[in-house]
């Protein structure tokens, strides 16, 4: 802001403005008024919430009334972090997670290229366009219809029977390519971003010195787009571990750790409380990972 | 090129099958289908559950766009106008309820409202869901609007102030015009996020309120009405794509006037 206000006051203003005059020579309290609603509703509802969600961790359930009551007990952590249906909960949540994660990156980094370095201008808009759309089309709605595709009488069962492949049913596998259908979008459109930005003489370079196709893929390509598949896989891994609708619908009898958390808060708040924390955690430490690479600034 | 084609295939494959059931005959959706009618559609026009599920939609995700609407411009101005510290805390601050897991979010709000303020004699209701929802949609609107603001001239403000115009005056007459478009933008995916948004919903939302994801969600665990159900999805679908088809367009009306 300019010092303009120190000056004695125009002579043109005809009406005083004493908020705003007042205002505009404390930017401090400006800025504190602008701030002052959004972050008591994110950190007075959002913050605390999480906060009560970390506390109730540490109570227990009254067996006779079956309601919460106050206490302070480590048993609902030492059940989650010890209990071996939980670890192993956990464990094939994250695996999930990260699969999904390489899975995506997989489809990423072909469909990133012919966008980018193959196809015509028009056809590199359309499909632009055409990743982008599902995005929107309905996180639910998604999960029915890869529900409907791969059912016992379902789509997918149908187009191969001719050649005798039949699907594997609702199952682990399904939930992976459900996610993957989920959230692939997050991951093609930073890489392909990324692929687009890469000068195209370094191509020229790299076929000059006599690398194959191939080999410019993965010597040069790949280590310029790592930050871009850091960035599109926070989100992937962090959706994917979050997730327990996909395994419900496409799952068969596949629990992750939403699962478990979702069959709980009614019936046992404090273990649903104690173990949101693990994908809580799991979570932060990706981030602080991923910010160590130095690839977040550029989301 | 056959692995686009196979990606693509991969994207769209599910959403025509998906889309194609709702016009299956047949109770029981599968593939391929038989006998194509509208019946499912004619008897989701009048069916009550479904109207009061979209009627629910159409409030939450308004009152959602409404609150993340003013919340959102609010944080972009402080982000904009202003370095200072704990800048970086805010911004973490505003992507957070998107960032962790829904389950995550929807629990520890439900931890809230029937742990805590139920006991203390508040039933927060339906209110709670819109809270909820308007939550996570801030980061829309707040996005949006603090990328136009980013651009933005800022001596027409000052210039503003000089010539006597109140903050007040100078926000209607010189700053709002320059980013409303980015402004209706954001609300509309606000909207857009809130009307799709399930796993939050299903902790929040008070006993027997169902939104079309709700309603989708409990009948999909039912055999029967399954072609229903596809008609409902296939709504959600137009009616999340319409939102975002206009806030693409203003966006790029946006950027044809610079």
């Amino acid at each position: 802001m300019t010092d303009t206000t120190t000056n004695s006051q125009p002579r043109s203003v005809r009406r005083s403005r004493p908020v705003s005059s007042y205002l505009l020579r404390r930017p401090k309290l400006r800025l504190l008024s602008l701030l002052a609603l959004p972050m008591t509703w994110i950190i007075g509802v959002y913050i605390f919430s999480l906060f009560l969600l970390l506390i109730t961790a540490f109570w227990n359930v009254d067996p006779f009334t079956s309601l919460v009551s106050p206490g302070f007990n480590l048993e609902n952590f030492s059940l989650v972090l010890t209990n071996p249906s939980y670890i192993a909960t956990s464990v094939r949540t994250l695996l999930i997670a990260l699969t999904v994660t390489l899975v995506c990156i997989m489809f990423a980094v072909p469909l990133g290229i012919f966008m980018a370095k193959i196809a015509r201008p028009w056809l590199r808009n359309t499909l632009a366009v055409a990743i982008t759309l599902p995005l929107w089309a309905g996180y639910l709605v998604k999960i029915i219809a890869m529900r409907l595709v791969f059912t016992e009488e379902g789509f997918f069962n149908w187009a191969m029977s001719p050649i005798g492949v039949r699907g594997p049913g609702f199952s682990v596998p399904i939930v992976i390519l459900t996610l993957t259908y989920l959230w692939f979008p997050y991951m093609a459109l930073p890489v392909y971003t990324a692929i687009r930005q890469i000068p195209p003489n370094l191509f020229d370079a790299s076929s000059d010195m006599g690398a194959k196709g191939f080999t410019t893929v993965w010597r040069v390509v790949i280590p310029l787009i790592v930050p871009a598949m850091i960035a599109g896989s926070v989100f992937t891994f962090s959706l994917s571990l979050g997730d327990y609708l996909a395994a419900r619908f496409t799952g068969g009898a596949t629990q992750m750790i939403g699962s478990i958390i979702a069959a709980n808060i009614n019936l046992n708040p404090p273990v649903a409380a104690a173990y949101s924390m693990v994908p809580i955690t799991f979570v932060v430490i990706y981030l602080m990972v991923a910010r160590r690479t130095g690839s977040l600034e550029r989301m | 090129m056959a692995i686009v084609g196979l990606i693509l295939l991969f994207m769209y494959v599910p959403l025509f099958v998906l889309i194609l059931n709702s016009f299956n005959e047949s109770q029981i959706s599968g593939w391929p289908i038989k006998n194509f009618s509208t019946k499912w559609w004619a008897f989701a026009r009048n069916y009550q559950p479904i109207r009061d599920a979209l009627l629910n939609s159409v409030l939450v995700a308004t009152g959602a766009m409404i609150f993340a609407s003013i919340l959102g411009t609010l944080v972009a101005f402080a982000m904009k106008g202003f370095n200072f510290f704990g800048r970086g805390t805010v911004n973490i601050l505003v992507v957070l309820p998107i960032a962790l897991p829904g389950v995550v979010t929807g629990v520890a709000f439900s931890n809230t409202y029937s742990n805590f303020l139920t006991p203390a004699g508040f039933n927060i209701g339906y209110f709670g869901m819109i809270v909820a929802h308007a939550t996570f949609c801030i980061v829309m609107v707040f996005n949006n609007v603090f990328a136009r603001l980013r651009r933005m001239n800022p001596n027409l403000q000052e210039a503003s102030a000089d010539l006597g115009a109140g903050l007040w005056q100078t926000f209607r007459l010189v700053t709002f015009p320059q980013f409303r478009t980015s402004f209706a933008a954001g609300a509309l995916l606000a909207f857009a996020l809130s009307f799709d948004e399930v796993v939050v919903t299903i902790f929040t939302a008070p006993p027997g309120i169902d939104t079309l994801p709700l309603w989708i969600l409990k009948e999909v665990g039912r055999p029967n009405q399954a072609s229903v159900v596809n008609v409902v999805a296939t709504v959600v679908i137009l009616l999340s794509l319409i939102p975002v088809y206009i806030s693409q367009r203003l966006t790029r009306a946006q950027e044809d006037e610079r």
